[in-house]
């Protein structure tokens, strides 16, 4: 393979890995903004996308199965969501390490759950004809390039997604309330928003997005009880770079995770990859420790 | 009155922990041994997350740089080095000539140095990088999940210097002793025993010290301390640094009982295991560490023998339910003014906690 065609195919790797992490990382950042908690049950909703996408499509084979599966997956994580939020984190959102830790029990119950329903080994989804072929380029410059469709695909879903949440944060009343709370909560609910209901909406919506990042998790390998787990702390780690809930910081610090892994990999293995991360996110806080953009706030205590 | 009645019982449990290998059969012991090596951690803990309110989700990696510590050197004790000995498992790997890294551990004094500085240093200096730029909070909990992850990978990957996946086992001796009879369990038992009742009164004077008031108040109120003119970071750091050290020293130990530290001990879930015993115990009281960490683990013991799918909701529901109406943990019924009234009037209010951020 040419080696400029090898380098393009790594950072294409990077922009989709780094659309899954928009993904999973969009509901955690969302939230984090409005009640500076972090859901660590995050990563099973990825999970449940990627069994509900499952159970879909064995309810629905054909070729349009996927699509069917992925407001299904939507709708049934964002409502667990909903669920989650009412139930045990809104109780706990004034202490936010232990919120930690509660989500981080609900996200055990959640695996061992998965694991007692459907196997510790895992389901396959297989993805439909029409995503399996891969655009090859044959000659010219970048010869030998492979670009599967179903990455492709993982762009265009995580671009659709990114467009909507942009659309309803900047042009819809409910965007609107959403950005009053996550600027000053306690003026927001002077003012009649129900800051309990907009945290509750964001929460699921979140939980939502990452259950249709877990439609796409499942056409790329095996729905495991753990699937989650690969991809959450990537995706926290681009929370800590991306700023109190911006969307465009989140954008920015998926981008920058993605493509470093991606392109760090070309020269060192995936653990030294890990550690070289975590490096780089250290070192990154030394020189812009609130994050890639900042939300503007007279709030002492981020 | 009171007093009197508490030092009572404090003494009667020394006692009874003193007389344990008399008391309990070899495997009993030997469990006891272990967990009481990983209550040394949970005071760490205790003064990190109680005190200082700095949450971490990475303790496992301290944990495991003292165990690899000492475990490094007792694969190498009674090797014959200038010969060209090397460990079994690096032969298998095909290494062939001892690491470089490997050299100072066949010192056993170097080891035995190595198992509190490693890990109270490197936790020391983690902690400034992040704490310097007044980054804290859920994101230290976070990033310190990330150092989990890699450092648990690292261990799985680099088979040929850190035995990967299944670890570094097979130890035989110890200063020349050797450390697999029933004797020297006892021996170990009894160091471990000491090392709990050390820490546990070395903390309890340093947490009422001047330190420990400071400590307090910067978990309480980071920004009212910077408006008096102190500095909060050093204060963070240093707990740390200690935690870190605690977690080294409880890794040695226990890897010393169990014979065996591998990467399954040091990861992303072990690492939040470690939490839940101080929220069962009581993360504002230093016995409340020790007891939740025997309780949490003898109990884990129990079940995931017997029923390991029903271990793991179980650990899943302890956490939701210790942080959401037992805050205080068990110990924080006994304290002073406690009791189960004020356990209603928290679960009532659900707030003025001690611990809030």
């Amino acid at each position: 393979m040419h080696e400029s065609a090898f380098l393009l195919g790594q950072v294409f790797n990077g922009f989709s890995v780094a659309s899954l992490f928009i993904l999973a990382a969009l509901g955690l950042a969302l939230s984090f903004g409005l009640m500076r908690v972090i859901n660590m049950a995050h990563g099973e909703m990825l999970m449940l996308g990627g069994y509900l996408a499952y159970m879909t499509l064995q309810i629905v084979p054909g070729p349009l199965g996927i699509l069917v599966a992925m407001p299904v997956a939507f709708l049934g994580a964002g409502l667990l969501g909903g669920i989650l939020e009412w139930a045990v984190i809104h109780r706990l959102s004034a202490r936010p390490l232990d919120t930690l830790l509660a989500t981080w029990g609900v996200s055990l119950v959640l695996q061992q759950a998965a694991r007692n329903l459907f196997g510790a080994i895992g389901v396959e989804v297989t993805a439909p004809r029409w995503l399996n072929h891969t655009v090859s380029v044959h000659s010219g410059y970048f010869k030998g390039l492979d670009l599967p469709d179903t990455r492709i695909f993982i762009l265009i879903v995580a671009a659709f997604v990114l467009g909507g949440i942009a659309l309803l944060i900047n042009k819809t009343r409910l965007g609107l309330y959403v950005r009053a709370v996550n600027q000053d909560r306690a003026t927001a609910a002077a003012m009649g928003v129900n800051a309990r209901l907009i945290d509750l909406a964001v929460f699921a919506l979140g939980t939502g997005v990452a259950g249709l990042a877990g439609v796409i998790l499942a056409l790329l390998g095996p729905v495991t009880p753990t699937v989650g787990q690969n991809y959450i702390v990537p995706a926290f780690l681009v929370v800590i770079l991306g700023g109190l809930g911006s969307l465009v910081g989140t954008t920015i610090a998926s981008l920058m995770i993605g493509l470093f892994t991606a392109l760090i990999e070309i020269f060192v293995d995936v653990s030294v990859a890990q550690v070289l991360l975590l490096v780089f996110v250290i070192l990154f806080i030394q020189i812009r420790p609130q994050g890639v953009i900042t939300v503007r706030t007279r709030a002492l205590e981020g | 009155m009171k007093m009197r009645v508490n030092q009572m019982i404090g003494g009667v449990v020394v006692l009874l922990g003193a007389a344990a290998p008399w008391i309990i059969n070899p495997y009993e012991l030997s469990l006891l041994g272990r967990f009481l090596a990983l209550s040394i951690l949970a005071m760490g803990i205790m003064l990190t997350w109680g005190e200082a309110g700095i949450l971490s989700l990475g303790q496992g990696v301290f944990f495991g740089l003292g165990g690899y510590a000492l475990a490094m050197h007792l694969k190498l004790a009674g090797l014959n080095l200038a010969n060209g000995d090397m460990p079994d498992f690096m032969v298998w790997s095909g290494v062939s000539a001892l690491p470089a890294l490997w050299y100072p551990f066949a010192n056993p004094v170097v080891s035995l140095a190595c198992v509190v500085i490693v890990p109270g240093g490197f936790a020391a200096a983690f902690s400034w990088l992040v704490f310097r730029r007044r980054v804290g909070g859920v994101y230290f909990a976070l990033i310190t999940q990330a150092l989990a992850l890699a450092f648990s990978t690292l261990l799985i990957s680099q088979q040929a210097y850190t035995g990967g996946f299944n670890g570094l086992t097979d130890f035989s001796t110890l200063f020349g002793f050797d450390i697999t009879t029933e004797g020297a369990a006892r021996v170990i038992y009894w160091v471990t025993f000491g090392f709990v009742l050390v820490t546990y009164f070395a903390l309890r004077w340093l947490l009422m010290s001047r330190y420990g008031v400071m400590l307090r108040a910067t978990r309480d109120g980071e920004n009212r301390v910077r408006f008096l003119g102190h500095d909060p970071v050093p204060y963070k750091v240093v707990a740390f640094g200690i935690a870190g050290a605690l977690a080294g020293i409880g890794g040695a130990l226990f890897t010393l009982h169990s014979g065996v530290v591998s990467p399954a001990l040091v990861g992303v879930v072990p690492s939040i295991e470690m939490v839940v015993w101080v929220a069962v115990g009581g993360r504002n009281i230093l016995w409340g560490a020790i007891a939740g960490t025997l309780l949490v683990n003898f109990a884990k013991d129990q079940i995931s023998s017997a029923l390991p799918s029903l271990w793991l909701y179980g650990l899943g529901a302890l956490f939701i339910l210790a942080v959401s109406f037992l805050p205080a943990g068990i110990a924080g019924l006994f304290k002073d003014g406690g009791g189960s009234a004020r356990v209603m009037r928290r679960l009532l209010s659900r707030k003025a906690l001690s611990t809030a951020e």
